[in-house]
């Protein structure tokens, strides 16, 4: 018996080594999961990262049975997903599974984000890793804008048409670029085509060469810690950092108990209430795209509107898709306008603790307000929370030069 | 062309001013749906099979998923409501040709699929509840929830006509305050009320046939992933019990 096993282990042995001489298996394997040390003190907010992979992975594959069935065409589109609702085998979970997960994808990604913000995860030396997650953000936004045209409904359509008709504000040549981008006079079947490709293809490719270039960016400077500070400072004889533990099989069995309460949280949505109350399925998109009346409101999905409150917020067009414009930008000099000498908010002063405070009131709020129709009360205050957005950003290289913060430990903090 | 510009113009416009037109939120009367009740469901599909089908289609909705929606057998489905199909399987489709009733009303009569996603329940029991004498509408109706229907008041015979009162408001703008019956129809307030109501319901099975499936396999779903939390919250104990 036990010379059979050794025997198994020796031909094993040799056929990762035929492997390995050909390809880096077992050494990619370390480097990325089995010797991969992250800090030992993790809280919930380091779920987020992992649950955007299995959002990720929901899209990816939901998204190709969806496409086995879909038709990108003006005529056929609406039918088409009814089809999907109605007659394909499991379709309809396919559907909402789909368009549950654009909605829970923005979810997530916000609080991923924000935990970086917590605990300055994008400052030196992780410049890079959040520059390319903005830009993850930003595919993001254009993959669910994208596909949001995809069921031809009534919102898809007059969503499409208000949010093309931005680029119109550019002077000189606005009108030239809206034509090119809708490829037609209108929203037509031209545009529903060409949106079907970008989504399909375009978007999904770059969408996953940027996140694999910023696990490789992660991997290469290791993870941040809600201390703030750096677990490679104080290692063991071997070099293994002291206060982390080893990718797989810690944070992997630690990240399983998130993604079940993740996705408790999703089928409960796709379950029991797949339209969230018109917020993930918009009802308007329930009536086929008609090119002669408006749907009531227009609003944008929820992920947007935080960033239409503040287009909405300025009386001058241009000025409005300038400032929106701004609003999605700015986040990207986080690194360079945080000038505080710590990390961690559990570190900083009450200065930034009241800023970021503010901050996630005004985001919030503004995503309300972007619900609301522009009248009387709604755009004061949607005024009011765009001035704190900006300001958040642009004062952040003074509050947090004279924030006083408190010194940081050498070791992090973990409780068992 | 010039279609398409004064389109972009009107967007512009409706972009600027953020408002939406169009808009008239009229607050609705509670339908108060017990969707699980298939005596209503079955009510309601032969009001629509009787009353409805004639000019509207539900052309995404095939006869026997609704029939699995009512809980009816093949051959009650086939005797009780299909009046203008051969087969099961085929879809719902109005007895009027499209193209006519565009030309007789204006516009096509629209398709009832998902009505009751796009607008709930309560508009449809309101709107079926709504109609009232106009002298100036070509109908001789108009309706308070889509004013300006090119709908007539096709359930006259049931409900009877109604006279809409309206009061002013300060700047001097009608305000609608109630209905009072002008002629009396074949059912009392309330039997009329349980037609608009159980109508609405079968409205709403045909516009999402897989909702009670889904809710009962989602309580499913969710006890496999307490157990598979349960057991993942062990491994991770297991797992970390010699992290200090």
């Amino acid at each position: 018996m036990a010379r059979v096993e050794s025997e198994l282990g020796t031909r094993r042995a040799a056929f990762m080594k035929w492997i390995d001489d050909r390809f880096p298996f077992t050494e990619t394997m370390r480097y990325h999961i089995t010797e991969y040390y992250a800090s030992k003190n993790f809280n919930w907010w380091y779920i987020f990262g992992v649950l955007a992979m299995v959002v990720l992975v929901i899209q990816i594959v939901s998204g190709i049975f969806l496409t086995m069935n879909y038709k990108p065409s003006a005529e056929e589109a609406f039918a088409s997903v009814e089809y999907i609702m109605r007659d394909v085998e499991w379709g309809w979970l396919i559907r909402y599974m789909h368009s549950t997960g654009a909605s829970f994808f923005f979810i997530v990604v916000y609080l991923h984000m924000f935990r970086a913000m917590l605990y300055g995860s994008y400052q030196k030396p992780r410049e890079l890793i959040w520059i390319i997650g903005m830009l993850i953000f930003f595919v993001l936004f254009a993959e669910a804008f994208a596909g949001y045209l995809l069921p031809w409904g009534q919102m898809s359509y007059w969503g499409a048409q208000v949010i093309i008709s931005l680029f119109g504000a550019i002077p000189g040549i606005g009108e030239t670029l809206v034509e090119w981008i809708r490829g037609d006079y209108a929203i037509s079947d031209i545009t529903l085509n060409r949106f079907f490709a970008l989504h399909v293809i375009l978007l999904p490719l770059a969408f996953i060469a940027l996140v694999f270039l910023h696990i490789v960016a992660l991997h290469h400077v290791g993870s941040n810690n809600p201390d703030g500070i750096d677990i490679k400072e104080h290692k063991d004889p071997d070099g293994k950092p002291l206060d982390g533990v080893a990718f797989h099989p810690y944070h992997t069995s630690k990240d399983l108990v998130g993604i079940i309460v993740f996705l408790m949280i999703f089928s409960a949505v796709i379950f029991f209430a797949p339209d969230m109350g018109g917020y993930f399925l918009e009802h308007a998109n329930f009536e086929p795209a008609n090119t002669m009346a408006t749907p009531e409101h227009i609003a944008p999905v929820w992920y947007f509107t935080p960033f239409y409150a503040i287009l909405r917020a300025v009386p001058d067009k241009l000025w409005g898709a300038v400032l929106m414009g701004a609003a999605v930008l700015l986040p990207v000099f986080l690194p360079w306008l945080d000038r505080s000498r710590v990390r961690s908010i559990r570190y900083r002063g009450w200065i930034y603790k009241l800023a970021l405070t503010l901050f996630v009131i005004s985001f919030v709020t503004l995503g309300w307000l972007g619900l609301q129709p522009a009248e009387g009360v709604y755009v004061l205050l949607a005024r009011i929370f765009s001035i704190i957005y900006f300001a958040y950003f642009l004062l952040m290289p003074y509050y947090t030069t004279i924030d006083k913060t408190k010194p940081v430990p050498d070791r992090v903090v973990y409780h068992g | 062309m010039a279609d398409a510009k004064r389109r972009l113009t009107a967007i512009v416009a409706l972009l600027a001013s953020g408002l939406a037109f169009g808009a008239t939120d009229i607050e609705l009367e509670p339908a108060g749906n017990d969707p699980d009740n298939v005596n209503s469901l079955q009510r309601g599909a032969r009001n629509f099979m009787n009353y409805c089908a004639g000019c509207h289609s539900a052309k995404y909705v095939r006869y026997n998923t609704l029939a699995r929606g009512l809980e009816l057998s093949e051959d009650q489905l086939v005797q009780n409501l299909m009046f203008n199909a051969q087969k099961p399987f085929e879809t719902i489709q109005a007895s009027m040709r499209m193209d006519d009733a565009a030309r007789w009303f204006g516009q096509p009569p629209p398709d009832m699929s998902l009505i009751a996603r796009a607008k709930g329940t309560d508009y449809v029991f309101n709107f079926l509840k709504g109609f009232y004498l106009d002298p100036e509408s070509p109908t001789g109706v108009d309706n308070r929830v889509l004013p300006g229907t090119s709908m007539p008041h096709v359930l006259w015979e049931l409900q009877g006509f109604q006279q809409a009162i309206f009061t002013e408001d300060e700047n001097g703008n009608p305000v609608f305050d109630r209905f009072e019956p002008a002629t009396a129809g074949s059912m009392s307030a309330e039997e009329y009320d349980e037609f608009a109501r159980d109508t609405g319901k079968v409205l709403q099975c045909i516009s999402e046939p897989i909702r009670s499936t889904r809710r009962v396999l989602g309580v499913w779903v969710l006890m496999f992933l307490v157990v598979f939390w349960i057991i993942a919250s062990m491994l991770k104990k297991q797992i970390w019990k010699d992290v200090t």
